[in-house]
């Protein structure tokens, strides 16, 4: 069975925000007005975090990183929640069950790398793009919790196609909207338990790192830090 | 050996038989808070909960403050109630009751909060069809529920031969008190069996009380979050909670003492005695404060800096040294000093500093640690709405009004006990005092 996992190549990444924008679109996200983005209300599954970069007054600077959900093999998000709304596949996928969420925020506050959302309205679209919903994805109700699925809709497409081809599913059967997306080809994604595939090898490599690693939740977004030159790509 | 002149408690049951236009006027003035707070709630329901000030990362604000801060409240009443039982604190008798309901009622009013906070109140029955486990807002809900159920027999036994007597007395409310009273008759066999009941009560509640605030700080604890991952939160949590508890019951007691004329009763050196148990809670909860941010402050972790420099100096500033001067420097001035703490008014001024003490250390571990998420996250302060102060007014009026309500019902000052207290308690302790004593014979 896939273990499904992204790569992130900051060394690529020119913080272009295309992931954000095919994120936007691929998942049905509503649009915050001017006013809830100021009041903190926006929604995104994917966003650039500004982390300083430097010492103060040498070498200031800012880098953005890409943050999508990690997908944590053991997510701190899912213990906390007291319905389980929200739990983790047999590939490691972290859902959430939006017909179930109470909407009580304990997965928000508890997800160290802040990447879940709340509905705190009911969702909108400035016309005409209301009319444009994809038709895979379920548009959430107020007052429930999301985030980042790895686009499960596109594993479920995938899932179906080898089915009809009498297959397994396997590396490179699908890919999320923000990796296909990355003008940059910063974001790869793929089976972490297939020794062959891309994302492995780039795992293995020194310049592979994890998000606040130090705390044990295991990401399976893999980040490859930045200044030595993409060599192992 | 002093003597007790025969008395009726008649003091002590004029709060039921009369009920003066004042008391409606204060009744109605609270209910008119609380249906501004039911308009406030309609708001809230018809519009979600955008009309708070919550955002990302602040995902929890005035509502989970005011959970702990109420369920905080809660444990004074039947835990001080309970552990002055069991230690023959003779000067309880007066107070035990009115510390009791503040438990009952107040629990309400926290578990209140949680629905409030809920996205989807509707289905708040998943958290029994579907319910994890490995949550600790699970464990919460289930400790809650154990600590109301055991709270709840431990107000009512003690009531019974109150309700007893107010059976024999009130006609027109027989069909309340009959049922109530359980047949009770006050005979020796009865007298034992509630006796034990109640004592039993007492050793079960104890432990009940201090589970449920543990679980309350575990909310916090259990995540990995900056300044809430702390082993020393479930006792910090139980000491913050029995002090703001205490300071409770000391401003309800003197509220009762003033409304109902019950000066011969609550007594100032009842406010002196739990005086000197809010400074004894004063001083741990400086204690575990101090002992709390030396160690986040000494580790220097940056992560958890973050947090303590944005509550000694950054924004939450001016919160973090008021709690300090509320929670501890006014209180412990007050308390310490005999000339204030044998006052009334002394005592009273250190318990409602401490009650504003306690809000804000409430909130001020709920919303800076999210205020600071690790990972950054661009958002504009916390700042509460009107609904969510509507909602905190309105719940701490019909608590008191809930309150008012039972003083109407019940007696607030057991009278079977007071009595028990004259009529046996004297000899008693007499006897007792003297069997410690070196002359006293060997059993
Ligand atoms: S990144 Fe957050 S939301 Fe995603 S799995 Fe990990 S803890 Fe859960
Ligand atoms: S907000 Fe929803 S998914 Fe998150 S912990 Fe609460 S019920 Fe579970």
């Amino acid at each position: 069975m896939a273990r499904w996992g992204m790569v992130i190549d900051l060394d690529r990444c020119t913080a272009c925000q295309a992931c954000v924008v095919a994120c936007q679109v691929e998942n049905n996200i509503p649009v915050a007005g001017q006013s809830d983005s100021d009041r903190g209300r926006g929604i995104s599954w994917i966003r650039l975090a500004p982390f300083n970069e430097g010492e103060h007054g040498t070498r200031p600077g800012l880098r953005l990183v890409p943050i999508p959900c990690m997908h944590c093999e053991k997510p701190p998000c899912t213990k906390v929640c007291p319905v389980k709304a929200t739990s983790i596949g047999k590939e490691g996928i972290v859902a959430q069950v939006y017909a179930r969420c109470i909407g009580c925020r304990y997965c928000t506050t508890a997800c160290p790398y802040t990447v879940r959302r709340f509905n705190w309205k009911l969702p909108e679209w400035p016309d005409p793009m209301g009319e444009g919903l994809s038709p895979d994805v379920s548009v959430r109700p107020r007052g429930v919790v999301e985030k980042c699925s790895f686009c499960h809709h596109r594993l479920q497409n995938a899932r179906d196609k080898a089915a009809i081809e009498g297959r397994a599913l396997r590396d490179g059967d699908y890919m999320p909207a923000c990796v296909e997306s990355c003008p940059a080809e910063a974001m790869f994604f793929g089976d972490l338990d297939d020794p062959r595939s891309v994302v492995t090898r780039l795992e293995a490599g020194p310049r592979a790192f994890r998000l606040l690693e130090e705390l044990g939740t295991k990401p399976k977004v893999i980040y490859l830090s930045k200044g030595e030159s993409g060599a192992d790509v | 050996m002093q003597t007790f002149e025969a008395n009726d408690d008649g003091p002590l049951l004029a709060p039921i038989e009369l009920t003066s236009r004042r008391f409606w006027i204060f009744a109605g003035a609270l209910l008119t808070i609380g249906l501004w707070g039911a308009f406030a709630w309609w708001t809230q329901l018809r519009r979600g909960l955008s009309v708070t000030g919550l955002n990302a990362p602040v995902f929890w604000g005035l509502y989970i403050t005011n959970f702990v801060f109420f369920i905080g409240i809660s444990h004074a009443g039947t835990l001080i109630s309970a552990i002055l039982r069991l230690a023959h604190a003779e000067w309880r008798r007066s107070i035990t009751r009115a510390a009791e309901v503040i438990t009952v009622l107040v629990l309400f009013f926290g578990m209140g909060c949680v629905i409030l906070d809920l996205g989807r109140p509707d289905r708040v029955l998943n958290v029994l069809r579907s319910g994890n486990f490995t949550s600790p807002l699970l464990w919460d809900v289930t400790s809650v529920a154990c600590y109301l159920t055991a709270s709840t027999i431990y107000l009512f036994l003690p009531l019974i031969p109150d309700i007893a007597i107010l059976r024999d007395r009130m006609p027109s409310r027989r069909w309340l008190y009959r049922p109530l009273a359980l047949g009770w008759t006050g005979t020796e066999k009865q007298v034992r069996r509630l006796d034990r009941a109640i004592a039993v009560m007492a050793v079960i509640v104890i432990p009940i009380a201090v589970s449920v605030h543990t679980v309350v700080s575990w909310v916090f604890a259990m995540t990995v979050q900056p300044m809430w991952h702390s082993t020393i939160f479930g006792p910090y949590f139980v000491v913050g909670a029995i002090f703001s508890g205490i300071g409770a019951i000391i401003i309800a007691m003197a509220i009762i003492r003033k409304a109902y004329h019950l000066e011969q009763y609550l007594k100032p050196i009842h406010f002196n005695n739990l005086g000197l148990l809010l400074l004894v809670m004063c001083l741990l909860w400086f204690y575990f404060t101090f002992a709390e941010f030396l160690t986040t402050y000494y580790g220097g972790e940056p992560m958890h800096m973050l947090v303590f420099l944005s509550k000694t100096e950054g924004k939450f500033s001016p919160l973090f040294w008021t709690m300090v001067v509320t929670c501890f420097v006014i209180p412990f001035v007050l308390l310490a000093n005999r000339r204030t703490r044998t006052q009334i008014w002394g005592t009273v001024a250190a318990s409602i500093s401490v009650e504003i003490g306690m809000w804000l250390e409430r909130f001020l571990i709920v919303v800076p640690s999210l205020s600071n998420p690790r990972i950054p996250l661009t958002a504009p302060s916390y700042v509460p709405s009107w609904v969510e102060w509507s909602l905190f007014a309105a719940f701490v009026s019909m608590f008191i009004l809930l309150y008012a309500v039972f003083t109407k019902f019940f007696p607030i000052v057991s009278i079977w006990e007071i009595r028990e207290g004259r009529e046996h308690s004297v000899s008693e302790v007499t006897t007792r005092v003297l069997s410690y004593l070196p002359e006293a014979a060997n059993e």
